[in-house]
């Protein structure tokens, strides 16, 4: 580089070059679909050592530019530069991203839990038919010591944490020789220590001079380990700000392209929340295969909520209400009257809602369309015998579709081709098509974007002010629980540690709560 | 993304485009073939007087369909069996012949020369009686034993015809009597033969069940997430096992056709090799054998190109022995042609075709 020949022959060719300290750089990027423009025009540029958090809600066009950029789709029109490759770069497959130094570690983590970290780290990646395991777990154990992943090379990956699980993707792709590390929603399934944990490593591999992209719905977490921010709206380009210049509740607002009069209508709603006397739920003793014993009752119109660590037990307990663990002991009253809840078909007799945690897992029936995805819990409420009409079905899907404001190009698209928030809306509308007196909401704004987060958040309220809806709410994002619930109830390993009320509702003694260090 | 939110489409054809195409495919390469050698044979249809003096409908295309009845009818089941369970029953032929037993049994025990309206419906309710509780032994081995398809349904595939064998003795029974040929071949008076509308009132009765209940719905819900149908208050044991009884009633009544059309019952021969047939059909017919989403009309459409094929080669005079290599040749293309990987190719094509006209449109 000190070579003035070559400088100046950098010079000449200044628009097919990069600048010294950039890694890559996308310049112009457009990639349409069938009926939207998923790209206009976005340029992208990333710096070594430099972690870049990639910003925008669901259908900002986030993933439309990872993916250009990894080459599992093909732009239409732009240029692309990566350090190392003569002019522009011309990536048509992943294997070309990954032979230009572009490794992707994805939300899901695309390893196989029954092999151990080395093999993990090494497979896939020689041409030899032999393999060295000896040779490899030797390198390995150098990489995770180098990178102060606390993993046994020899250990089954399934054993790990997740955070550990995450953070060996992240060292094999790193391993990889990797100048641009994308790292998509890598905490969306991690506590906050095993957080820490990671953004250490991306710290580290910022430091040894690798372009990170962080991809998040996280903001907080934006903040903590960003140098820079890159914002889409619509498919285009809102503008790439330092870290300091961008306020967080700037960003929300780049985010949504508007003010935050939403979270202003939230407060109003929010005033309203009080809850009814009439006891709606009320459980004693109940416990399943998968939580201990706990008490717990729910008033008409009040929106509580169960708080904890990953872990805790706060998705048990409520799995255990609506009695999708094998429920082993207690009793129970819905209005008053002692039912019998053992499996799911059960509490929905009794008038309770459930909208599981795990969306893609629990929630969506992917393959059939969004109108029979909102109608399902309705049908199966009505009876084997009792088919709803086609003409029913569609009235109820269009009147939900229009209500939530769900965004799919018709009611037979399946459901598992729409985006997350928009899924998640889906199954929020079976329920409520469904008009429980008691709707157990189990992580419902997890992996969607800001606006629908907020749509969500008006809705529990609303629900309950306007309907008597009883609404259990559970978040890993507090701040979120504590705008809505005006009951938060506590758990630490498995067991029930407080119940904060009134002028206990904030975050300090939340956490305290939690932490164990309230007595 | 963002349409119209009430756009629809009433019925949604795509899963049949496969069988569609490869039925008109065999149907113009007959033709072609006809138009060379001067011969359309393959497609006319006359009218015949058969054995017992009825005048009854005969040709290429009246036997194909005909043949196919006892195939079509178990692949509707295989279908549901399919969905529900993301895998196979391949006992169905050796099921089948305990069916047939059973059937012949209660025959022989009222009189095989005095064979009556009612012995027939006593024996098809036996049948079908003994062959839902051996469909059912599958069923529980399945839904609720969790053990694959395919190995739970070995256990009867193995012994099935052992069992068909203590039932009835070493006999191959003779059925020679009118009720037996209207049920097998033709009802005197009608010229289309019977396992036709056999077929036909199977398929309505089934879609009747479609529209008079849920089954569609929840076995399709409990085929691609069987977590979240429970959690939806759906019971994903209760509506395997009803696919498998569903299927016990569609193997029975194949099983009588096929004894009815040959007049005897052989538990060696009845419904040999059935199985790979309707599984066959199932997937000719566009159904994933993963489970999920199902139309039984694709499983009778492929049925019946199943039998079209072996007609064809037969037409064309290919030795016996020589038919069942050059039906895995054209069945391979078939499944080739609707497997993921060549149906992402062509819609990513067909979606590059109409970038194409719609940027040459632009450009003008």
């Amino acid at each position: 580089m000190e070579n003035r020949v070559v400088l100046a022959k950098e010079l000449r060719a200044a628009k097919t070059k990069l600048q010294q300290d950039v890694v890559l750089s996308m310049r112009g990027i457009s990639k349409s679909f069938p009926g939207t423009k998923a790209l206009n025009d976005v340029d992208f540029t990333l710096r070594k050592g430099e972690i870049h958090a990639l910003m925008g809600e669901n259908g900002a066009g986030k993933s439309t530019l990872i993916k250009v950029l990894t080459g599992v789709y093909q732009k239409d029109e732009g240029q692309i530069f990566v350090d190392g490759v003569e002019g522009e770069a011309h990536i048509h497959s992943p294997q070309d991203a990954q032979n230009m130094g572009i490794s992707t570690v994805y939300q899901e983590i695309n390893l196989c839990p029954n092999l151990t970290v080395a093999e993990n780290m090494f497979i896939g990646r020689t041409k030899d038919i032999r393999v060295h395991w000896k040779e490899n777990e030797k390198k390995a154990t150098e990489i995770l010591n180098n990178l102060g992943i606390p993993a046994q090379a020899n250990q089954e990956l399934s054993r790990c944490s997740l955070a550990v699980q995450q953070m060996v993707a992240i060292a094999r792709a790193v391993d990889m020789q990797c100048k641009v590390l994308i790292l998509d929603e890598p905490t969306s399934s991690l506590d906050d220590k095993e957080v820490q944990m990671l953004f250490g490593l991306m710290r580290d591999l910022k430091n040894r001079g690798v372009g990170i992209i962080f991809v998040t719905h996280f903001l907080e977490q934006v903040y903590e380990v960003s140098d820079r921010i890159t914002v889409l709206r619509n498919g285009e380009l809102v503008g790439e700000f330092p870290i300091f210049d961008l306020p967080q509740v700037e960003l929300v607002a780049r985010m949504m392209g508007k003010d935050l009069n939403d979270l202003a209508d939230l407060e109003e709603i929010g005033q309203k929340k009080t809850a009814g006397e009439k006891v709606v739920y009320e459980a004693e003793n109940l416990s399943s295969a998968e939580s201990k014993p706990f008490n717990f009752q729910i008033h008409e119109g009040e929106v509580n909520g169960f708080t904890g660590l990953l872990g805790s037990g706060r998705s048990e307990s409520v799995r255990a209400i609506f009695g999708a663990d094998r429920v082993t002991g207690g009793t129970v009253e819905v209005n008053g009257k002692k039912v019998n809840i053992t499996k799911p078909h059960d509490a929905m007799k009794a008038g309770i809602g459930y909208l599981p945690e795990d969306r893609k897992r629990d929630g969506i029936i992917a393959d059939l369309s969004v109108r029979e995805n909102i109608i399902l819990a309705l049908q199966v409420m009505k009876g084997f015998f009792h088919p709803m009409s086609r003409k029913e079905a569609e009235k109820f899907a269009d009147e939900y579709i229009k209500a939530l404001k769900i965004k799919t190009a018709s009611q037979d698209t399946p459901v598992g081709s729409l985006s997350g928030g928009n899924q998640q809306k889906v199954i929020l509308a079976r329920w409520l098509l469904n008009h429980p007196d008691y709707l157990i909401l189990d992580e419902p704004t997890r992996g969607i974007d800001v606006g629908t987060k907020l749509e969500i958040q008006k809705l529990v309220l609303k629900l309950a002010a306007e309907e008597n809806m009883s609404i259990t709410f559970i978040s890993s994002e507090i701040e979120e629980m504590l705008r809505t619930c005006s009951r938060l109830i506590v758990m630490r390993d498995r067991n029930i540690v407080g119940e904060l009320t009134g002028d206990d509702l904030n975050q300090s003694s939340v956490m305290k709560t939690i932490a164990g260090g309230g007595q | 993304m963002i349409q119209k939110a009430g756009a629809r489409k009433k019925h949604d054809l795509s899963q049949l485009i496969i069988p569609l195409a490869a039925l008109g495919i065999l149907i113009l390469f007959n033709l072609i073939r006809g138009i060379a050698i001067g011969d359309l044979g393959f497609f006319s249809i006359t009218t015949r007087v058969n054995n017992d003096g009825n005048t009854v409908l005969s040709g290429n295309l009246i036997s194909i369909i005909d043949d196919a009845s006892a195939l079509a009818i178990i692949a509707m089941g295989m279908t549901l069996v399919t969905a529900a369970c993301g895998g196979q029953d391949i006992s169905v032929g050796a099921v089948g012949a305990i069916s047939g037993a059973v059937f012949v049994k209660v025959l022989d025990a009222f009189g095989l020369d005095n064979i009556s309206v009612l012995s027939i419906v006593v024996g098809l309710l036996a049948a079908i009686g003994v062959t839902v509780i051996f469909t059912l032994f599958n069923g529980t081995l399945v839904a609720v034993f969790k053990i694959q398809p395919m190995i739970a349904t070995l256990i009867l595939f193995s012994c099935g015809r052992s069992i068909a064998y203590m039932i009835t003795g070493s006999a191959t029974p003779q059925l020679n009597d009118k009720l037996i040929n209207a049920i097998g071949k033709t009802i005197p008076g009608v010229p289309i033969p019977t396992p036709i509308f056999l077929v036909v009132i199977m398929a309505l009765i089934l879609g009747l069940v479609f529209k008079a209940t849920n089954l569609r719905l929840y076995t399709q819900t409990v085929g691609i997430n069987q977590g979240a149908a429970r959690l939806n208050g759906i019971n994903p044991t209760v509506i395997k096992l009803l696919s498998f009884v569903l299927l016990g009633v569609c193997v029975s009544l194949a099983s009588m056709i096929q004894v009815c059309r040959l007049n005897q019952l052989s538990h060696k021969t009845l419904l040999d090799a059935i199985e790979m047939d309707a599984i066959l059909a199932v997937a000719i017919g566009g159904n994933s054998l993963g489970g999920g989403k199902f139309r039984l009309a694709g499983s009778i459409l492929g049925s019946y190109i199943i039998l079209m094929l072996t007609n064809t080669l037969n037409d064309m005079s290919v030795k016996p022995e020589s038919i069942k290599a050059y039906k895995a040749i054209v069945i391979i293309i078939i499944v080739i042609a609707g497997s993921p990987a060549v149906k992402d190719k062509i819609s990513a094509f067909w979606k590059k075709m109409h970038n194409n006209s719609r940027k040459a449109v632009a450009g003008r």
